[in-house]
């Protein structure tokens, strides 16, 4: 071949096919084929994306035992402690942000009511950090993290290692490798090739740290639109087990470009949660009276979905280039 | 509180912003005389320019318009650990003399708390890291206590060298700033020192709100009040809703 070119007839890797099946799936079918009873179950999306849809129809199946982990419990940790899916809590940081208490898991972790929660806690970093380890095939993580707080008095997994090089004492937490993880996204392929932008939170590391993974996308997009972008792909086809589409499903949580945070939801929820009567009507009415999240959609009505409708802000294309 | 955390944003600097006050603060500082500051939040936001007041620090305008957005565990893993934090702002339910935090449990007893509180997110870390740290807070004898019912964060340790014995890297808690009141930390010993009060606030109230015997600058002044052009920019375009401001 001539230095310098080479036609496009002569490209020696032609389209190839693509062979491997779609992991569509609904939401029912999704849980009930991957998450079981007494798991170690990871949801995460950090203030952004947060997997309520998946969350509800956990709730929905009745699952327990479950060891439930996430940076910041928050609204749909209450729901799903409330909901009786839990005997421990795995957690970074505990609260509805910028509103107060989750008196459902205060309730539990103060009283046993309606039972006993086990906790496990840690800073951010070092649950980023197990996530991080057990994704890179590690069996622990360093970290400078913990040196004059009581954390490690009451967290047993928190330990210190030497470094060789310099001698230096070091923290160290070790690999969570969960059973399963579920996170949202904007969109991805049939295949889970997973694109996220915006706040990207602890889902990639989360991902690759599971055993199975369940992706929850606003939209399921041709293989190409994926393919024409692909330093957006956050979580790659082969460590997703199942796709699932369903708008809003990450509401009253947000969708950087679909929909903004329902601050109204999270101040509203301080109100529920206070009254254990008040939780179980809601968990009636919002999640065992649904049977999807288009219900759950069609309930909240287009009103509110069009006040929480960004206006566009778009990002100018970049050129990967032709390589022909 | 807001006007006394504000000045504390020095023009430049990467400031880890929490959520509440100093969020609100940093908004001002960005406005005023800090306009090349560099906000960083831990849902992995570098340089945010949020065209609204943010509501948390997740919240979707830090991400429209800012410099770059990160994974949360390279933002502490680069920006934290990595030392390229100048200034965090931390609150706390429980603060002692020596600048340590409380934001795990109310109650001795960790396994049977009175009051089950948010825990640690990313306050040890930023107190470990950040070359300066500013504590906001407000000030009764609940909160500023002889002895913690749980360490969740560590500032002075147990003062003098103490901190520096451990390896904390960062500069540690360089001021506390309550509704009564601006402290500062002893050179030698690192406990805390009332440095002003508040205007109208007088002496004896700061000190019947303290867990201790609290330490009094001898040159201690009044805390200097914000001007109308200030107060007019936080009440009418920062916070018209009285999101973080109350009355």
């Amino acid at each position: 071949m001539p230095a310098g070119g080479r036609r496009s007839d002569d490209n020696p890797f032609p389209e190839v096919p693509n062979l491997s099946e779609s992991k569509v799936l609904t939401m029912q079918e999704a849980v009930s084929r991957f998450v079981r009873d007494g798991d170690t179950v990871v949801l995460e999306g950090f203030t952004h994306l947060i997997p309520f849809a998946a969350g509800h129809e956990i709730i929905r199946q009745r699952r327990r035992d479950l060891a439930l982990v996430r940076l910041t419990p928050d609204l749909l940790m209450d729901q799903m402690v409330a909901a009786g899916t839990a005997r421990k809590l795995v957690f970074g940081w505990l609260g509805n942000p910028g509103v107060g208490s989750l008196h459902a898991v205060r309730r539990a972790v103060e009283r046993a009511y309606p039972g006993p929660l086990e906790i496990e806690e840690y800073s951010h970093f070092g649950l980023l950090c197990r996530y991080q380890a057990a994704a890179s095939g590690l069996p622990f993580f360093p970290l400078r993290g913990y040196r004059g707080t009581d954390l490690p008095r009451v967290n047993p997994h928190l330990k210190q290692v030497t470094c060789p090089f310099t001698g230096e004492t070091l923290d160290a937490v070790s690999a969570l490798h969960p059973d399963v993880a579920i996170v949202n996204a904007q969109r991805a392929d049939s295949h889970g090739n997973t694109q996220i932008w915006g706040l990207v939170g602890a889902q990639r590391e989360a991902a690759f740290a599971a055993r199975r993974v369940i992706v929850v996308v606003e939209e399921v997009v041709p293989e190409d639109v994926v393919r024409a972008d692909p330093n957006r792909t956050q979580i790659p086809s082969v460590v997703v087990d199942a796709v699932v589409e369903e708008p809003w499903s990450a509401h009253p949580s947000f969708v950087q470009g679909y929909y903004d945070r329902d601050n109204a939801a999270y101040l509203a929820w301080d109100r529920i949660t206070r009254d254990p009567a008040e939780l179980e009507r809601y968990l009636d009415e919002w999640v065992h009276g649904l049977p999807d999240r288009a219900a759950y959609r069609a309930r909240l009505g287009e009103a509110t979905q069009n006040r929480l409708r960004p206006g566009p802000r778009l990002a100018g294309p970049v050129d990967y280039g032709d390589y022909r | 509180m807001v006007f006394a955390a504000c000045r504390e944003v020095r023009d430049g600097d990467c400031v880890f912003v929490g959520v509440g006050l100093p969020n609100l603060a940093v908004q001002l500082a960005l406005r005023l005389h800090a306009p090349r500051c560099h906000l960083i939040y831990e849902s992995g936001v570098f340089g945010a320019r949020p065209v609204r007041l943010p509501i948390s620090i997740g919240d979707p305008c830090l991400v429209s318009g800012a410099a770059q957005v990160l994974p949360m565990a390279e933002t502490f893993l680069y920006f934290l650990q990595g030392g390229r934090t100048d200034l965090g702002f931390l609150g706390a339910a429980q603060i002692d003399r020596y600048g340590n935090l409380n934001t795990t449990v109310v109650g001795r007893d960790y396994d049977h708390p009175k009051v089950r509180l948010p825990g640690a997110g990313g306050a040890p870390d930023i107190a470990l890291n950040a070359r300066r740290t500013v504590v906001i807070a407000r000030q009764d004898r609940r909160k500023f206590v002889e002895r913690l019912d749980f360490r969740t964060t560590v500032g002075w340790a147990e003062g003098g060298t103490s901190r520096e014995a451990m390896g904390a890297p960062g500069g540690g808690p360089a001021r506390v700033i309550t509704d009564l009141g601006v402290y500062g930390f002893d050179a030698d010993t690192r406990e805390m020192t009332l440095e002003s009060v508040h205007p109208g606030v007088a002496l004896e109230q700061v000190r019947d709100a303290t867990g201790w015997d609290l330490r009094v600058s001898p040159s201690l002044g009044t805390t200097e009040a914000p001007d109308e052009a200030m107060l007019r920019l936080l009440r009418e375009e920062l916070d018209p809703d009285r999101i973080y401001l109350k009355g």
